[in-house]
């Protein structure tokens, strides 16, 4: 955003402010801030009419494809929360930076974003390694690190050491639980192979699939990204006569498998992880091989995967229906996608967090806000977040679905867990649905 | 790169230097800045001048890294590893005629093994015994690389290195037990000394946060480093690795052992590039692989070319671009109107024109094409003088 | 038996990639004596315009010709407006000139076509052969990509080995004075190994494309691995490339399909054949002259 226009953004929304006051007489003022009834500068990044929130993703280079759309659905959100009168009539100023997931650029566009352009907090940063090299810096400045963009346990399992750090989606480890559960349950005879991606991510999923089918598993396979050659693997998998094949693997190696177990005639039955099965996304690619002529065997039919949000392959869900009707009130172009679902519903979490910080909201306010209140939190989340004084942990469950034509069919409803050894149970809250605002409405946390 | 080429360019160039420089080592083969004019305030002993500008560095750098905000001072702190690195670098290519596409791997070996010492149970070593160790460590890997590449010349140079820069970050995703895969191993500066606290607040009264700790961490490894690489340029040393450059053959006829003195100048820059990955450890707080891919070696290498080859000054002006052009350029574009996004797709397409352009019209890099403009200028007053006197 | 059979093919086809990227190097190693790392982003950026002619309805194979033609001019601008002013200076200034081309032509791909994946059609099925009740990892495409290869390798050794323009090409890279004096228009002679060179680089960039993700980066490990397989053959020589490259492919597909975890080693084993290669001929494995001071 330009110098000018943002003061003329000031400006709009000081007048925002000034009629949403005299039409409502300040009854927008919901207790919190130590019951003062006036908006003030309360802390780094607030003024009396902007939050400033920040963050960093791969806008350029490898791993740009799919992530770099992400923080486009956040402006489409917090677009929407501008013009309907922002939060406690302050506008959100998302300023994001591209750090190309290399962790030495992540560390010098954080510093940027929390020296110079003094945001209040950071929400979503993107990446494991990428958001490694920043987490010790967020802490000991204290400033809020909300909603990191990885599964990683990195971000929640250890609250006293990053007292400021929070998770947002499901842990891999957790997913992988219920994952191995289901295919014990469903599939007790089937001869499991894994795909993995050598990282945490691969190794967090298998150690959670491992727990209950540990036998089953008849070999592990694992790419490096970046090499895109996983013949060898996949072949290593038909050849140790594998007949399920879970995948703890990006999009782009979803598609590559599959078109290499295409090339070797190789038809498992598949489950790959909630982060590799954009089932439109991969469905896309893949039907656009070859001009179509292998249409037929290229679509994602039968698949399995698991899911924490809404997709866009369900056009009638009451989120989706919400989140459609902002990504086109945006202005943006291109059809919203679910790395853009992925991205508004970030967004709506830091609105109802803004929310609970209260009127005037501090840096502590606004964490304690999260670790007090976020658990209750109503969201686009299928399953609650797990916050509190002891977990920073994210959302703590997901369905198991597969893929059918162009959407998908639940096979198993929310099942709720946790790291380690934490049982899982049925989820028994119920479905949410968004306000008839689109716009939460969080008390200030007490 | 046109090796049957490359050693007549440089005879030519050398015997024209003083006349009409056109040589891209321009800035290289002026004996150094300050010599070079001859200015009499300065002491004569090369030493005796170095030490000198190392104080009034030193003092420069205090000055800057106080009244610059916290955030110019982190960017400082990125610059100092940068062009610790671009240093070393410089004096293998520049001084030597050895190309490297391979520092970045050297860098994550200092890194390493600074997260490694740094990470321990209990009480870690003294900071400057895990530079040094680091240091120690990475001249070890370079002596070893050093030893396959003297015998390679041009682009087999160029294709061993860039093997290195890729292959070499490898081991980390492999031996993740150790060094932790892809995620990196995280790396907790120490917390500054009491002394440190005092020297600032003494000085300007600032508070001495973590990032101004590590930009005085920075400058003073980058200080030591140019001083000592600035000696050593001027030495017997740098004489012969100029003339293992320049004259292969006569070199080799005085009795140089040509391999020798190349395995040499690849060790010396293979140590300041330990250093600078020791430094960037502590400055981004992690050492993973996605920080020491390709892009970083090619960096180091743009920077010493652009800078001026051949020259440390133009190391670190050339590692200034790499550090600040591309947030000017985002913000620049953000200034114009465009989205983020776009913004920040703008800045390596201007990167890329930037190095494109320099290539073109400053062949010789910043600090080369100044020199030479300044000598074709004294020159010209030169004649007009002898011209206006005979007349 | 099997797995060996298909980590093999799996090997070649891969290696038959590398081989026409490093095709493209030689190319312009042998008529300019620059090694091009924009090689890459040229070769994606005519993969996008095929594929903006794709989605327009086109067939492949008009995409296909109007993308090597792509190749043929911007390689042809390349040279004349960007390269020619750094030719026979110092040679890193022309290394940091395709660098920065690299970066600069990746960047423009991403601002005007976008960084989403994109996936790009193959002319021919993406099955396996099946024998009896067997299927082998190689796809009537991958046949397609390896004739491919092999055609353009007997056209370029046939161009410099019976062409006078071959001829006139070789001549003006090695000796350009001696050359002029002989009539050769060296200018010409090294634009037309900077075009030729493109539209080889482009048919790699199509042929690893074809029935795969193409996003503005795609091409980058490939600079990586064709540039190794250039050096290991021997940067002059067209059969070195080949060489070169089926052997590159080979071996990281053993290593990624026989030892364990070993798809995280497969740089570190390019890093290694590399060494042990040219340790042993420090001028690659088809080197033409064995002749080296030092």
């Amino acid at each position: 955003m330009s110098r000018s226009s943002r003061r003329l953004v000031t400006v709009l929304a000081a007048v925002t402010v000034a009629s949403t006051l005299a039409a409502c007489g300040g009854s927008n003022d919901n207790g919190g801030g130590g019951g003062s009834t006036a908006n003030e500068a309360s802390d780094t990044g607030v003024t009396a009419d902007t939050i400033k929130i920040g963050s960093h993703y791969p806008l350029t280079g490898v791993a740009a494809p799919g992530y770099s759309t992400i923080p486009l659905g956040a402006q489409a959100y917090f677009d929407y929360v501008n013009k309907n009168g922002g939060v406690n009539g302050r506008k959100i100023d998302w300023v994001y930076k591209d750090d190309a997931y290399n962790p030495t650029n992540t560390s010098q566009v954080v510093n940027e974003l929390v020296l110079k352009d003094e945001v209040f907090a950071i929400m979503g940063g993107l990446g494991t390694p990428t958001h490694s090299a920043v987490v010790d810096f967020l802490n000991s400045e204290g400033v809020p690190d909300l909603f990191v963009a990885s599964g990683s346990r990195l971000w929640g399992e250890d609250p006293k050491k990053n007292p400021d750090t929070f998770g947002w989606q499901t842990d891999y480890e957790s997913e992988g639980k219920i994952i191995g559960q289901y295919i014990a349950q469903k599939f007790p005879n089937a001869k499991v192979g894994l795909f993995l991606q050598d990282d945490d991510f691969g190794q967090d999923g298998e150690k959670g699939v491992r727990q209950f089918i540990d036998k089953q598993v008849v070999s592990a396979q694992r790419y490096t990204p970046g090499n895109t050659a996983v013949g060898p693997q996949i072949a290593a998998l038909k050849a140790a006569g594998a007949d399920f094949v879970v995948g703890f693997n990006v999009p782009a190696y979803t598609a590559l498998s599959q078109l290499t177990a295409l090339q070797l005639g190789f038809k498992p039955q598949w489950f790959y992880s909630n982060v590799g099965s954009d089932p439109t996304l991969v469905g896309a690619l893949l039907n656009n091989f070859s001009q179509g002529k292998v249409a037929d065997a290229s679509s994602l039919e039968g698949t399995i995967t698991t899911a924490y949000l809404p997709t866009v392959d369900h056009p009638d869900d009451p989120w989706v229906q919400l989140f459609q009707k902002v990504w086109d009130a945006s202005g943006q172009t291109g059809p919203m996608s679910n790395y853009h679902i992925y991205g508004m519903s970030q967004a709506y979490t830091m609105v109802q967090a803004l929310q609970a910080a209260g009127q005037n909201p501090t840096r502590k306010s606004l964490m304690d806000a999260v670790e007090k209140a976020g658990a209750d939190w109503k969201g686009p989340g299928l399953a609650p977040f797990r916050y509190s004084a002891d977990s920073h942990m994210g959302i703590g469950g997901m369905s198991v679905v597969q893929i059918s034509g162009t959407s998908t069919k639940e096979l198993q409803p929310v099942m709720t867990t946790d790291l380690g050894d934490a049982k899982i149970q049925a989820y028994d809250g119920k479905e949410s649905t968004p306000p008839s605002s689109g716009i939460p409405d969080e008390k200030a946390a007490k | 790169m046109s090796e049957p080429q490359s050693p007549a360019n440089a005879r030519a160039g050398d015997e024209l230097i003083e006349e009409t420089p056109f040589t891209a080592t321009a800035a290289a083969n002026a004996p150094s800045a300050q010599a070079a004019g001859g200015r009499s305030f300065l002491p004569k002993s090369t030493l005796l001048r170095h030490l000198l500008i190392l104080v009034l560095s030193a003092v420069g750098a205090v000055i800057l890294l106080e009244v610059t905000d916290p955030f110019t001072n982190s960017q400082l702190a990125s610059l100092t590893y940068y062009a610790i690195a671009a240093g070393g670098l410089t004096v293998l290519t520049g001084m030597n005629g050895q190309i490297s596409l391979g520092h970045g791997a050297l860098m994550a070996v200092g890194a390493y093994t600074t997260a490694l010492f740094l990470g321990v149970d209990g009480e870690p070593l003294p900071l400057p015994v895990i530079f040094l160790v680091a240091v120690a460590i990475s001249t070890i890997v370079g002596a070893l690389v050093g030893v396959a590449a003297a015998r390679l010349h041009g682009p087999y140079l160029a294709g061993a290195t860039l093997a290195l820069a890729v292959g070499l970050p490898g081991l980390a995703l492999y031996f993740r037990d150790t060094l932790g895969g892809e995620q990196g191993l995280r790396v907790r500066a120490p917390e500054p000394p009491a002394s440190f606290t005092n020297f600032i607040d003494l000085v300007s009264g600032n508070p001495a946060s973590g990032t101004k700790w590590l930009a005085y961490v920075g400058v003073i490894c980058l200080l030591i480093t140019f001083f000592l690489l600035a000696n050593l340029v001027r030495s017997r040393i740098g004489r012969t690795w100029r003339a293992v450059r320049d004259q292969e053959v006569a070199a080799e006829l005085a009795g140089i052992d040509l391999g020798a003195w190349r395995v040499l100048a690849f060790v010396v820059s293979a140590a300041c590039a330990g250093l600078a990955g020791a430094v960037l450890a502590l400055v981004v707080r992690l050492a993973a692989p996605s920080g020491f891919t390709l892009v970083l070696s090619l960096a180091l290498l743009t920077a010493i070319v652009i800078g001026g080859l051949g020259s440390l000054l133009g190391a670190l002006l050339g590692s200034a671009l790499l550090v600040f052009l591309p947030p000017f350029v985002t913000n620049l574009g953000g200034d114009f109107g465009l989205d983020q996004t776009k913004a920040a797709q703008l800045a390596p397409f201007v990167y890329g024109v930037v190095l494109i352009v320099a290539m073109i019209f400053a062949p010789a890099g910043i600090v080369g094409t100044i020199r030479l403009r300044w000598m074709t200028a004294r020159a010209k007053r030169a004649v007009a003088g002898r011209a206006a006197h005979g007349g | 038996m099997q797995q060996f059979v298909n980590v093999t093919l799996s090997g070649l086809i891969q290696g038959s990639i590398f081989a026409a990227f490093a095709l493209a190097l030689v190319l312009i190693w042998r008529s300019t004596r620059i090694v091009n790392f924009a090689q890459g982003s040229m070769a994606a950026a005519t993969s996008f315009i095929a594929l903006a002619l794709i989605h327009s309805g086109q067939s492949y194979w008009l995409a296909l010709v109007v993308a090597l033609a792509a190749g043929f001019v911007l390689g042809a601008v390349v040279e004349r407006v960007i390269v020619r002013p750094v030719e026979g200076g110092p040679e890193l200034n022309a290394v940091i000139v395709t660098l920065g081309l690299f970066v600069a032509i990746q960047a423009l791909i991403a601002i005007i076509a976008g960084s989403e994946f994109q996936s790009f059609p193959a002319p021919f099925g993406l099955r396996g052969f099946t024998f009896g009740s067997t299927t082998i990892a190689l796809t009537p495409n991958s046949v397609f990509v390896l004739i491919a290869v092999l055609i353009t390798m007997v056209l370029l050794v046939a161009l410099f080995r019976f062409t006078r323009v071959g001829l006139a090409m070789r001549a003006s890279a090695f000796g350009q004075e001696v050359a002029r004096l002989l009539g050769v228009r060296v200018g010409r002679m090294l634009t037309l190994g900077w075009a030729l060179a493109a539209v080889v680089g482009s048919l790699s960039g199509l042929l690893i494309a074809g029935g795969g993700l193409v996003y503005p980066a795609y091409m980058d490990s490939l600079i990586v691995f064709g540039f190794v397989a250039a050096i290991l053959g021997g940067l002059d020589s067209p059969i070195g490339a080949i060489v070169g490259g089926l052997l590159l492919g080979l071996a990281l597909s053993y290593v990624s399909g026989y030892v364990p975890r070993g798809s995280g080693l497969v740089n570190l084993a390019a890093l290694v054949i590399l060494m042990v290669v040219l340790l042993v001929r420090p001028g690659g494995l088809f080197a033409s002259s064995t002749a080296r001071r030092a």
